[in-house]
């Protein structure tokens, strides 16, 4: 709409349309009253947690103290920065963070993609609905059921996992405390939880490959195993290619939740991250100042990731698709 | 040469078919145990270390939390956030998709601007935390339902749905006199039911399922919903309930009623909107 004013007003360079442009202009505001009343409750929503919260980023410049309010504050510029990039609990985070998303990029990623190539070979319909609804399942259960299951099962004394170990003369295992447990289980977690789901999308691609291209290539004599290989997963590569960058924007964004239902004392040094630190530090420890600071390089690294993903992903799509 | 390509291709579907049964046992293989352990009785727990299927069946763990007075409260609790929270998500998230999908709406493209930022970047916890608090939210369900009001996401594609519906109409209605309110609640909002059927499932999962919104905004002990009392019940293995039913009768079954008496409802409607899943129109993750 923008465009076509500026062609506009390229052609008729007078006063006239201008004004007439601005009346136009009253006239929709008018008539959309309603409709911006209908927006409020929206609006207001954005404005009171998206927004202000925003605002309320200075805090990390602040020395924060509840009783004299946001404006009684004292400001204390980069100190907040200064003291996260020189402590040891900094490069720990960071680590933590990366070993998780590799570990979700190496496992979890291909995950969907190969029950999706799987599923698409099924041809008897019943039985691939029914695996696929049952496969969904998971998605729809809490993370708080999922580790409440795992420490059910995984228990040192009644857990049936540990009881099934020691019967076969094995070692009971302990699965929720032992710190070298937790990426793994978290990884299983989430391939437990997430693969089903994200098959859809990867099946919907598959979906839309022409059926010709498989006819003509077992004309020619391939085996089902080729067929996969040689046409269905080069129809998909600029999809896993897109998703792959995707998941590299939200490279920070690790379930709060999940991790920290998983957390405890003994384990805190390969499971602590960003948002368990600053939920430790500022909600439980009221340093909300520093965990404020902590929250914005994290949002500002994630804000440069999910923004350079995006930009790779558009071209990348754009190369795959013509 | 076709034999050959033939018996190859009998390989790869027996393959295919056997790792697909087997990735499905695994996925069921958990909730088949919790459900049938939970109709396990005490003993069997202590006489068998490892059973699937239970040799007797009781109902014994479901009496023993339906007579926990903290189990209800927190159930009771859980259906007022879920059923007060999806009722606020589907009203704010349409009535603000519906106006945004006019095109001759002046400053539409900037609130579009306005949502997709929140998607890029965000104040954080710490923040929005404080903010609640000073909005006198602390402590009460308002904090969970109004900070959750709007899914920037759902709320796009709520936009493009809205914006299939042909202009025509809209205009026949209001040729015959029809306010903006009464074309989006008359005709607006049924036209698109099915896929706001979908919108609610999914807020409603998401509230059902919410764990740390309740953990960040509210104290009161008695206003916890379920996922908190699981926590303690099966992670923290508190005795969140001792002392309060016979103690005799606690076992893990106990604790595996309490998953199923959550997960049912869920897993029960989710098939019935397996159909709009399918189609791929909605990707996003459900859980925070």
């Amino acid at each position: 709409m923008e465009k076509v004013s500026v062609l506009k007003k390229q052609v008729y360079p007078n006063k006239s349309t201008s004004a007439s442009r601005g009346k136009l202009l009253k006239k929709r505001i008018k008539r959309g009253i309603p409709l911006y009343l209908m927006m409020l409750p929206g609006v207001l929503f954005f404005l009171l947690f998206k927004y202000l919260p925003m605002f309320g980023l200075s805090v990390a410049f602040m020395e924060y103290d509840p009783f004299s309010g946001f404006f009684g504050s004292e400001w204390v510029w980069f100190a907040h920065f200064e003291r996260l990039f020189q402590e040891r609990i900094f490069l720990d985070l960071l680590w933590n963070t990366f070993v998780l998303s590799i570990y979700d990029l190496v496992f979890y990623f291909p995950a969907p993609i190969i029950l999706a190539l799987l599923l698409n070979e099924v041809r008897i319909k019943w039985f691939r609905t029914s695996i696929q609804t049952i496969l969904y399942t998971p998605h729809f259960i809490s993370w708080v059921v999922i580790v409440g299951i795992t420490a059910m099962l995984f228990s040192t004394q009644s857990g049936v996992i540990n009881n099934l170990l020691h019967a076969f003369g094995l070692s009971r295992i302990e699965v929720m405390t032992d710190a070298s447990f937790f990426r793994p289980l978290w990884v299983i977690h989430n391939i437990w939880n997430g693969m089903g789901w994200d098959a859809i999308i990867y099946l919907a691609a598959m979906a839309s490959i022409n059926p010709q291209l498989y006819e003509a290539a077992r004309i020619d004599g391939a085996t089902r195993l080729q067929l996969m290989r040689l046409i269905t997963i080069p129809s998909i590569s600029y999809l896993i290619v897109v998703m792959f960058i995707l998941r590299l924007g939200g490279f920070l964004d690790l379930s709060f939740t999940h991790v920290y239902l998983l957390q405890n004392p003994l384990n805190l040094g390969v499971s602590d991250i960003f948002d368990t630190y600053v939920y430790r530090a500022g909600v439980l420890g009221g340093q909300y100042s520093y965990t404020t600071a902590v929250g914005l390089f994290k949002s500002v690294v994630g804000l440069i990731l999910v923004i350079g993903a995006n930009k790779l992903a558009k071209k990348m799509g754009k190369e795959g698709v013509y | 040469m076709k034999s050959r390509r033939l018996s190859e291709d009998k390989v790869f579907d027996i393959a295919v078919y056997a790792i697909v049964t087997i990735i499905t046992l695994t996925v069921l293989l958990p909730l088949i145990y919790v459900y049938m352990s939970s109709l396990a009785p005490r003993s069997e727990f202590i006489t068998r270390s490892f059973f699937l299927i239970p040799k007797e069946f009781t109902l014994d763990a479901y009496k023993y939390l339906l007579n926990s007075k903290e189990f209800i409260e927190a159930f009771t609790n859980s259906l007022v956030i879920t059923v007060g929270g999806t009722f606020i998500n589907m009203l704010f998230t349409t009535m603000m998709a519906y106006p945004l999908s006019k095109k001759w709406l002046p400053g539409r493209s900037k609130f579009n601007f306005l949502v997709m930022f929140t998607m890029l970047f965000s104040g954080g916890m710490i923040p929005l935390f404080l903010i609640v608090g000073q909005l006198g939210l602390m402590d009460s369900y308002g904090a969970l339902w109004l900070t959750s009001a709007i899914s920037p996401f759902y709320l796009i594609v709520m936009r493009s749905l809205f914006s299939n519906i042909p202009a025509e109409l809209e205009e026949a209605a209001k040729m015959d006199g029809c306010g903006e309110w009464r074309i989006f609640f008359r005709i607006a909002l049924p036209l698109v039911k099915p896929a706001m059927a979908t919108f609610t499932i999914f807020y409603l999962v998401a509230h059902w399922n919410s764990y740390f919104d309740a953990i960040l905004y509210i104290q009161d002990q008695s206003k916890m919903p379920l996922q908190v009392f699981l926590r303690r019940l099966l992670i923290l293995d508190e005795d969140v309930l001792a002392g309060e039913v016979d103690d005799i009768l606690f076992s893990p079954a106990v604790g595996m009623a309490a998953i199923v008496v959550t997960i049912t409802p869920l897993i029960i409607i989710f098939p019935f909107f397996q159909k709009y899943f399918n189609k791929g129109f909605l990707l996003g993750s459900v859980k925070d």
